[in-house]
Parts: structure tokens; C-alpha cells; sequence
């Protein structure tokens, strides 16, 4: 059975599901009780669940990740809501100091079984600090996953493998595309493993990954150029399944990496060097990048700018296919 | 450093059994009293008045009712997509008004919500539609008077703090000026920021506006503390708590703390206020508190509270209140206007101001971007530049 559900719709029916299955999962974050998030992300769980399990937080995201942590360390599930990434970086010592190293800490006998959720990326028109898209900061930490999900199915379905994993998750929701798609869901219990890519679209001229909030605008891109494109979702930022874009390079000798965060060291670098180690003998060109800038996100008069649409994707595409 | 005294070095401690109980130190048994002039029912004792004259009085009015009508036209505009978003200050005027009236142009502020400060030391109304529909020119016309706009909550309070600091070092006769919220005193920053204050006796003042909600948290969940203004006491540094309606009480109030904290003792303001309206123009307040208490905040009007006093001291007749708000609409259009003559701006903007040097990468990316939009005009398919909200 499936439903038709929206990106923001897919994290709330996941948080009730998973809610309703474990008991030990707790809701808690700024706004998200009371008022159900300012995105609704998290509208009826208090009716549904109580005020113990949905928890209306003082604004302090140290608290939140730091809280977390120590309530997943003594057993709990708490899924914490940051309410936009750009706020995270307070919080961003616990997610370091704390959370993604208790497992390593104590060889095992403590861990960190949370999920930090937050919407990221530019495409609201709001004000400063609520455009950002740092998965690749994030991304580094070690002991810490980040998932990126880009379909509605995918979020329900990665938020409830975040939910369910030993480790700590990092898990950002594409704001921008939060109510533009809506598509299928499985009604019920629905898990995608996370570390797995996602091939969207098989082809076999060129590779173009993308995730997130970049993946309507890559597969609009791919469609414009009318090239046999191979496009793959990520989807899991950390731990990333290189192996599917290795294995997709090696058939289509090409590829180009699509992201909305700053280049320099993101995502894409790291995607790249991942190709250069396992596949570098068949590439045929040098893997393109289609990125935003490294500039800060410019304030909304400007922001349309900052985000890479289907005509540089496209260029990205043809550049890697003129060698 | 400040001359405070501490018995820490004290060896062994002085200490006593309490004669069999052990006590603690509770907030059940700290009285903190809130400053007040002009009671609700808008009597005073004449001895409390201020030191202003006459003119300054009616300032106070012109400024608070310069406050009420531009959240109200900001609020008009955004609803007819002439902004990005808008977060009133209704309600909030006397707490605004009186604290920033207080400030001298050699001060520093750095606010959360409060916009007509910002005209008071010099911007026009024009920056702020600026700053509101997401144009930098807004910030930068604010820096020039030393002034900004935190967006992210309590994050400037270790900034305001430095820059007492520095003004410490100076030996400068100003003080570094942080408004807050309630939400701000549960961050990390704000603590961090107040704390440094009080260790090194910077000449920094905390003005916090308690209006009850951050967003939909109403501020008895915010904290356990039965006031924000005790915060103050565990960095060690002094605190007034006012009726943030009574226009003459937060005056009053904040400039006794100037004076201090001039002399290096910083201060922390609890100004009790309300949020008539929404957190901005995204938020719906009717989902998290119920009309019955708007309404009677609504009742506890702070505006209506100073003309009361005005009229008791005989100053209401030189006022036209009615030409008062026909100036601040005339002003409104005509920062309108002028805000909506903003030209649209080339891509290099957004790589202006990163660096004081353009990195060669980032003077790559631009060029290869402005190359990119001549190339492929279809990009505008996807882009809209909104100067105009």
C-alpha cells in the first residue's frame, strides 16, 4: 500500500511510525511540540504521543545535539529537531566532541543511537543563516552519517533507517523541495538502508551524482541535454557508497558531480578523488563539478543566484563530454 | 579587572554548620523587585519623573509611535509580497524607545528585535526595507552607525562583549550595547558573552527584552528561573528588572545601568514586554497562546500608558499626534519609494566583501559565472533578483 505524500509529509509519517513502533524514540526541538514545527514537520505527534515523548526545548541547540547524545548514551531514541541547519554550528562541538565519538570513547560499551534532523539548503527567501548546505563539514566528522534524502519515499525511508541505526545521524532535509514534490510512499513501516546510492536514471554516455535539493534540478538537466546520462542519488553523504559511482564510471568513462554547497572541499572532492583511486584508468575526462560558490548564500534578493540550475548543469555535462 | 571580593583564596574556608540544616541557595528567597513610574492605571509619584524635558518627553512619544507605525506598514508590504518577511515590534515600544534612547553615538548596539534604534542613531527606514528584503546594502548602513541586526540567536553576545573589550582597552567613553530575547539567555553564547562581561568588568550592557515567547515557547518553559534578570547574578554582575510598558521606567532604568557600565560594571536589563503580534509573518501564533491573553496585553497598551502621563503633565496639548503619524507614513513612502529605486546588482556582488582580496579561485568562479549568464541567457529562467521584495 502507498500513499502520496510530500518531502515534509514523508518525515512526519516516518517520525509517527517509528514513534509508534518504539516506544524509546522521543521528539524534541524548538517549536516542533506546541506549533508542530515551523515547517510542520513534526504537526500532531504531541496529540498522538504526549508531552513526554514531544518535547518543546529552551532555545539552546547545544542542548538539543548535547541532550541527545546523553539520552541515546542511557537508551533512549531521541530524534531532535535543529530548526534550520544555519543554527547548527553552536551545536556543531557536540556533534565533534561528543556524539560521534562515544562509541569510540568506550570501545563500545556506550554509544550515541540519535538522529539530529534539520532542513538545509538556500530556495525559502528567509534571512541570513537559513540557506546553508554544509554536508560536506559534516560529512568529515568521523563516526558521524549523514543522509541527504531527495524523494519523498526516500525520506520515510532513510529517516527510519536513521532512527533505527546503533551510530549517530546527521539527517538533512531538502527544505527547498520540502512540499514542491510529492510522490509515493509506502504506507507503514518503510526502511532504505543507509550508505546505499541510488541509481535515478541508467545510461551509458556519462555518470552525474547529485543529492538533495540538487537532484530535480540534475534530472531536469540530464533530460535538457539529451544525453544518455547515468544519474546516480547519493543519498547517504557518510558512509558514501562509492562503490555504485565507481562501478557507473567504469561503464561510462565520465562523470560529473553535482552539489549545492560551497566547492572548495566539498562533497564533490571527496568524490572525485574516490573515482581518481578506483577508476582512473577509464576515465576518459576530467570528472566535472557543478557547485555553488564559495561565497556565503546571498541574502534572498540575490539567492536564486547562489544555486547551480539545469543551464549550468548542463554545461557541466557538456564539459565533460568535449574531451 | 573589577575590585570585587572573593573568599575563594580564603584557606581554610569560613563556613558554619547551620546549626544542623544544611541550606541551599533558592530563587524562593531572592525577591526581585521591578521598576516601575507610571502604573497601569497611569498614576505616578511625580518625585520618580526622569530628568527630561519637556521635548525629550514628547520625543519619547514621537519615537514610540514612529515604532508602532512602521511594524504596522512593514507588515502591510510584506502581505502584499513587498518582503521577504517581517517580525513586528508591537507592543514592545516603550522597551525599544526607552532603552535606545538612553544611547549616545559613540555606543555600540547590536540588537535582536528592535528596529527603530537603528533610526534613532542615524539609518533610515529605507535600510531597514532594505535589510528586510534581503538586500547587505541594509547591514552595511546599519555598521556605519556602529550598529547590526543577529540574526542568529544570542550569537552576538561574545561579539558585544569584545567589543567592550575594547573599548576597556580604549579607555573609551562608550558602552558596547546587546538587546536580546528571552529565548537568547538559553544559548550558550549569551552565557558565554554575559560571563566574559562580568570577569573582566567590561563596559558592556544587556538589555534583554523578555516578550514572553520565543517563537511558541512561552518563557516559564524556557527556564526554570522565575525571572531572567537573577541570570545576572551567577557571572557577577548586576541586574534591574522593569516594566518593559512604562516607557519613563526603562529610561530610567537603562540609563542608571549606562552609567555604570561606562565605569566598567556591566549590567543586564530584564525589560517584562510582549509580542502582540507574530514572531514574523511566517509564524501563526494562534496555534501555540490563546486571544483571552493577547487581549489583555493588548489592554496593557504601553503607548496608551505614556499619553496618560502626558496628559497628567499637561504635555499632551503640545502634542499633534494625528500630524505625528502623518510625518512617519509621508517618511514610510518615501523610504518606499526610495528603497524600490534600489537597482537590480551585477553576480559580482556576491563575491564582494568575502575576502578584503579576491582569492584567484573565488575570482575564477565569478568569472566563469558572469561568462556562464551571457552564454546562457535560459539562466534567467531560473533566477528572479527581487530589489523589490
Amino acid at each position: 500500500m502507498t500513499m502520496q505524500a510530500t518531502i515534509v509529509q514523508a518525515v512526519n509519517d516516518a517520525l509517527h511510525t517509528e514513534m509508534e513502533r518504539d516506544d524509546r524514540v522521543v521528539v524534541f526541538g524548538e517549536d516542533v511540540a506546541e506549533s508542530g514545527g515551523v515547517f510542520r514537520a513534526t504537526d500532531e505527534l504531541l496529540e498522538e504521543f504526549g508531552t513526554d515523548r514531544v518535547v518543546d526545548t529552551p532555545l539552546s541547540e547545544i542542548a538539543i545535539v548535547g541532550g541527545a547524545a546523553g539520552m541515546a548514551m542511557y537508551g533512549y531514541r531521541p530524534v531532535a529537531e535543529i530548526q534550520f541547519s544555519g543554527f547548527l554550528p553552536p551545536a556543531f562541538d557536540q556533534l565533534v566532541t561528543n556524539a560521534s565519538r562515544i562509541r569510540w570513547r568506550t570501545r563500545g560499551e556506550l554509544s550515541a543511537p540519535m538522529v539530529v534532523r534539520m532542513p538545509y539548503g538556500a530556495g525559502v527567501r528567509a534571512l541570513e543563516h537559513h540557506s546553508e548546505s554544509l554536508e560536506g563539514a559534516y560529512g568529515h566528522i568521523p563516526g558521524l552519517k549523514v543522509a541527504v534524502p531527495s524523494t519523498p519515499a526516500d525520506t520515510k525511508g532513510l529517516l527510519t533507517a536513521a532512527i533505527r541505526d546503533p551510530d549517530p545521524v546527521l539527517f538533512m532535509e531538502p527544505k527547498r523541495i520540502y512540499r514542491s514534490i510529492r510522490d509515493e510512499v509506502p504506507e507503514g513501516e518503510h526502511e532504505v538502508p543507509l550508505g546505499e546510492a541510488a541509481v535515478r536514471r541508467e545510461g551509458s554516455e556519462l555518470t552525474v551524482v547529485a543529492w538533495g535539493a540538487m537532484m530535480p534540478a540534475t534530472l531536469e538537466a540530464v533530460e535538457q541535454s539529451g544525453v544518455d546520462a547515468e544519474v546516480i542519488d547519493l543519498r547517504t553523504i557518510s558512509p558514501m557508497d562509492a562503490e555504485t559511482i565507481v562501478e557507473s564510471v567504469k561503464k561510462t568513462g565520465r562523470c560529473c558531480v553535482v552539489h549545492e554547497g560551497p566547492r572548495t572541499l566539498g562533497v564533490g572532492s571527496e568524490i572525485i578523488a574516490r573515482i581518481n583511486d578506483e577508476a582512473l584508468m577509464y576515465l576518459e575526462a576530467p570528472v566535472e563539478r557543478v557547485t555553488g560558490f564559495d561565497t556565503p548564500v546571498p541574502l534572498l534578493s540575490m539567492e536564486d543566484f547562489y544555486f547551480p540550475h539545469p543551464p549550468r548543469i548542463v554545461e557541466g555535462i557538456e564539459r565533460a563530454l568535449s574531451v | 579587572m573589577s575590585d570585587r571580593e572573593s573568599d575563594i583564596r580564603a584557606s581554610p574556608a569560613v563556613g558554619d554548620d547551620g546549626g544542623g540544616e544544611v541550606r541551599y541557595l533558592s530563587q524562593r528567597n531572592l525577591e526581585v523587585p521591578t521598576h516601575q513610574i507610571v502604573s497601569p492605571d497611569g498614576s505616578y509619584d511625580e518625585g520618580a519623573i526622569p530628568d527630561l524635558d519637556d521635548e525629550e518627553l514628547c520625543d519619547l512619544y514621537r519615537w514610540m509611535v514612529t515604532d508602532r507605525v512602521f511594524s504596522r506598514r512593514m507588515v502591510n508590504i510584506q502581505r502584499r509580497g513587498e518582503l521577504g518577511t517581517f517580525g513586528s515590534t508591537r507592543g514592545q515600544e516603550a522597551s525599544i524607545i526607552g532603552s535606545a534612547f538612553t544611547l549616545q553615538p559613540q555606543d555600540w548596539l547590536y540588537v535582536g528585535r528592535a528596529w527603530t534604534p537603528m533610526f534613532m542613531r542615524g539609518a533610515s527606514m529605507r535600510d531597514m526595507i532594505l535589510f528586510w528584503r534581503g538586500i547587505e546594502e541594509g547591514q552595511q548602513a546599519f555598521a556605519r552607525q556602529n550598529s547590526q541586526i543577529a540574526i542568529s540567536i544570542g550569537s552576538h553576545l561574545p561579539l558585544v562583549a569584545g567589543i567592550a573589550w575594547g573599548m576597556q582597552l580604549d579607555d573609551a567613553d562608550a558602552v558596547s550595547t546587546a538587546y536580546l530575547g528571552d529565548g537568547a539567555t538559553s544559548t550558550g553564547a549569551a552565557h558565554e558573552g554575559i560571563n566574559l562581561a562580568g570577569s573582566l568588568g567590561l563596559p558592556a550592557l544587556f538589555f534583554c527584552q523578555n516578550n514572553q515567547y520565543a517563537i511558541s515557547m512561552p518563557f516559564e518553559q524556557q527556564s526554570g528561573a522565575n525571572t531572567i534578570a537573577q541570570k545576572a547574578l551567577a557571572y557577577g554582575i548586576d541586574a534591574i528588572r522593569v516594566d518593559g510598558q512604562d516607557v519613563l521606567a526603562v529610561y530610567d532604568a537603562v540609563q542608571s545601568a549606562r552609567e555604570r557600565v561606562k565605569n566598567g560594571d556591566p549590567v543586564f536589563v530584564e525589560s517584562v514586554t510582549y509580542r502582540l503580534d507574530a514572531h514574523t509573518t511566517s509564524d501563526d501564533p494562534t496555534r501555540y497562546r490563546d486571544d483571552e491573553e493577547v487581549q489583555q496585553w493588548e489592554e496593557n497598551d504601553p503607548i496608551e500608558r505614556y499619553r496618560t502621563f502626558l496628559k497628567s503633565e499637561g504635555l499632551w496639548s503640545d502634542i499633534d499626534h494625528d500630524a505625528i503619524v502623518e510625518d512617519i507614513e509621508a517618511e514610510f513612502d518615501e523610504a518606499l519609494a526610495a528603497a524600490n529605486e534600489f537597482e537590480e546588482r551585477g553576480v559580482a556582488e556576491m563575491f564582494a566583501y568575502v575576502y578584503d582580496d579576491l582569492p584567484p579561485e573565488l575570482a575564477r568562479q565569478l568569472d566563469e559565472f558572469e561568462e556562464l549568464l551571457e552564454r546562457r541567457p535560459e539562466m534567467y529562467d531560473y533566477i528572479e533578483q527581487r530589489p523589490k521584495g
